[in-house]
């Protein structure tokens, strides 16, 4: 595996270093020896078979789990010495399935993740109004500040949780997978705001897709995963892997299925 | 009409608004989040805990309002440790617990010579013997509870939305669900007089699930709980006095009615 992360850019710092990580849950192995590297700027999509080790890969990453082996550095420190969360925006798989009923206006979900928020700025009425406005701005969502959650469509909650992640200024997002059950239209819509922000504001983004087309148009990384790193390079090369025919020839199956 | 007001002038009345009305802020307040997070029944299964404290007091000669307290308090404690150490889900949990209170309780009740008439207002409720010193816990309760939640509003509600995205943000879900589930076990053992170990948990569940049907914001949620849940009590209690029915009944069928009014308004407005 070395061998090919020597292919990779490396005029950019590495904001995320894996170095043999093995992980297990309880006793089964479900990652083993991966090593992976994420620079500035990156837009590395990550794929793979239900069931790779995808989510857990990201919740590693996050300091939600811990390793069984192996280190983990962000922005250049040891993960257990890294205070700075602010810095990493975070999209959960499960994010978009709370219950439509849920009392939570689109300004009270997008204020949760202000670092710098102290408790009264909750009760008074303009709190942190600039930087909530800002960040609902950027996804085209700000005439729906006070609209409860659960009364959005499913790709309007989408932009909401990215103005969440964005509110804490991070330098990169992960997001896994973010659009399933969302109609192919509302797709591209959000993967065109996904490329501004890694264009336009230098974001470092990680996205867990089972979409084989986003991927060729969007990123400039991918990582295919299945238990190990069964890739990592640039997205043209991936084009020229065999394992990117082999997902061809196999119609998608091991990576789910494309509309 | 001179008479109906009188039951203001009573001692015994005014305690009862008192220690109902502090009950009511606390339940509503903790319902709501309770109910968001898939476990309303938190407080049936504390109440069943208590049963067994109230038990305990009661056979060793000692306030049961205390042991309840501290035996319910402990339990809510092992309760979370459980859940937390074990992955289950919290209903599985609280049934174990509550099964395991309730059966306590009968063995101490059965075993011990003094158990009374006091055990069964305890269980149905008896808001006329409520004493002072209940109703001034209840209040410090409900004082307590308001001023925690305006101070850690972010990290209940972070928790209680998107647990992972909260942990990733530096807030511990697990000290969050801790501290929420104390308070309810504190808020259950006040709660046992006003309406009985029986049906605490209707004032938990009732007027936070009416103020979800309606509200848009999460500060909406908390002030509708609290407004439903005085005005039911109250005018729970004032039924109960006129009329001469337990109170118990008075309030929670009372809000019960209210609820199925709201949902038949809402379910039509949101057509
Ligand atoms: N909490 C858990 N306890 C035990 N095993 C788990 C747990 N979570 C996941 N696993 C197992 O770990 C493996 C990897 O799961 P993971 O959720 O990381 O896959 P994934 O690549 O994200 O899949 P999907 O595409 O379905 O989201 C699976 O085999 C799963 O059964
Ligand atoms: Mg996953």
């Amino acid at each position: 595996m070395p061998s090919v992360v020597n292919n990779l850019n490396h005029q950019e710092l590495p904001l995320i270093e894996v170095i043999d990580l093995t992980f297990r849950y309880n006793r089964v192995e479900v990652l083993s020896d991966i090593n992976l590297v994420v620079h500035k700027g990156d837009f590395l999509a990550l794929i793979g078979p239900n069931g790779a080790g995808k989510t857990t890969l990201i919740k590693l990453l996050l300091g939600l789990l811990r390793p069984h082996r192996g280190k983990i550095k962000l922005f250049q420190r040891d993960l257990k010495e890294f205070k700075d969360w602010a810095l990493i925006g975070y999209i959960p798989q499960k994010a978009i399935h709370f219950e439509s009923f849920f009392p939570i206006s689109v300004r009270e979900a997008v204020a949760l993740n202000l670092p710098q928020a102290r408790w009264y700025d909750f009760w008074t009425k303009k709190i942190n109004e600039r930087e909530v406005v800002k960040a609902l701005e950027t996804v085209g969502m700000q005439d729906y500040i006070e609209e409860r959650i659960g009364h959005l469509s499913g790709g309007q909650q989408q932009r909401v949780f990215i103005a969440r992640a964005l509110v804490s200024r991070p330098q990169i997002l992960i997001l896994d997978e973010p659009t399933t059950g969302v109609d192919a239209i509302t797709q591209e819509k959000f993967y065109d705001l996904l490329a501004h922000l890694n264009q336009e504001k230098g974001l470092t983004i990680i996205i867990v897709t089972h979409e084989i087309g986003v991927v060729n148009r969007h990123v400039n990384k991918v990582a295919c995963l299945n238990r190990s790193l069964v890739y990592h390079g640039t997205h043209a090369e991936f084009c020229q892997s065999d394992y990117f025919r082999q997902i061809l020839d196999e119609g998608h199956h091991l990576i789910g299925h494309k509309h | 009409m001179e008479t109906v007001w009188s039951i203001f002038h009573y001692g015994f009345f005014q305690r009862a608004l008192l220690a109902g009305l502090s009950v009511g802020i606390s339940c509503a307040l903790l319902g709501v989040f309770l109910i968001l997070r898939k476990a309303a029944m938190i407080g049936h299964g504390l109440a069943h805990v208590s049963f067994a404290g109230v038990a305990i007091g009661l056979s060793l000669g000692w306030l049961p309002l205390l042991s309840a307290l501290f035996f319910t308090v402990i339990t809510a404690g092992v309760l979370v440790k459980i859940r937390q150490k074990t992955g289950l889900y919290s209903d599985t949990v609280i049934a174990l617990v509550s099964s395991f209170g309730f059966a306590l309780g009968i063995l101490l009740v059965s075993l011990s010579q003094r158990i009374n008439v006091e055990l069964f207002s305890y269980l149905f409720g008896d808001i006329l013997t409520i004493s002072s010193l209940e109703v001034i816990v209840s209040i410090l309760l409900a004082l307590s509870l308001v001023i925690i939640i305006i101070v850690y509003f972010r990290e209940f509600l972070y928790t209680t939305f998107d647990p992972e995205a909260a942990q990733v943000a530096g807030i511990s879900g697990d000290k969050v669900e801790l501290l929420l589930t104390v308070l309810s076990g504190i808020t259950v053992v006040l709660g046992m007089k006003v309406v009985g170990i029986l049906l605490v948990v209707s004032l938990m569940v009732i007027p936070a699930a009416s103020a979800l049907r309606i509200a848009r914001t999460f500060r909406q949620a908390l002030l509708g709980a609290v407004v439903f849940s005085l005005g039911e009590i109250f005018i729970g209690l004032c039924l109960s006095f006129w009329l001469d029915i337990p109170a118990a009944a008075a309030i929670v069928l009372l809000s019960f009615g209210l609820y199925i009014l709201i949902v038949l308004l809402t379910k039509r407005s949101a057509q």
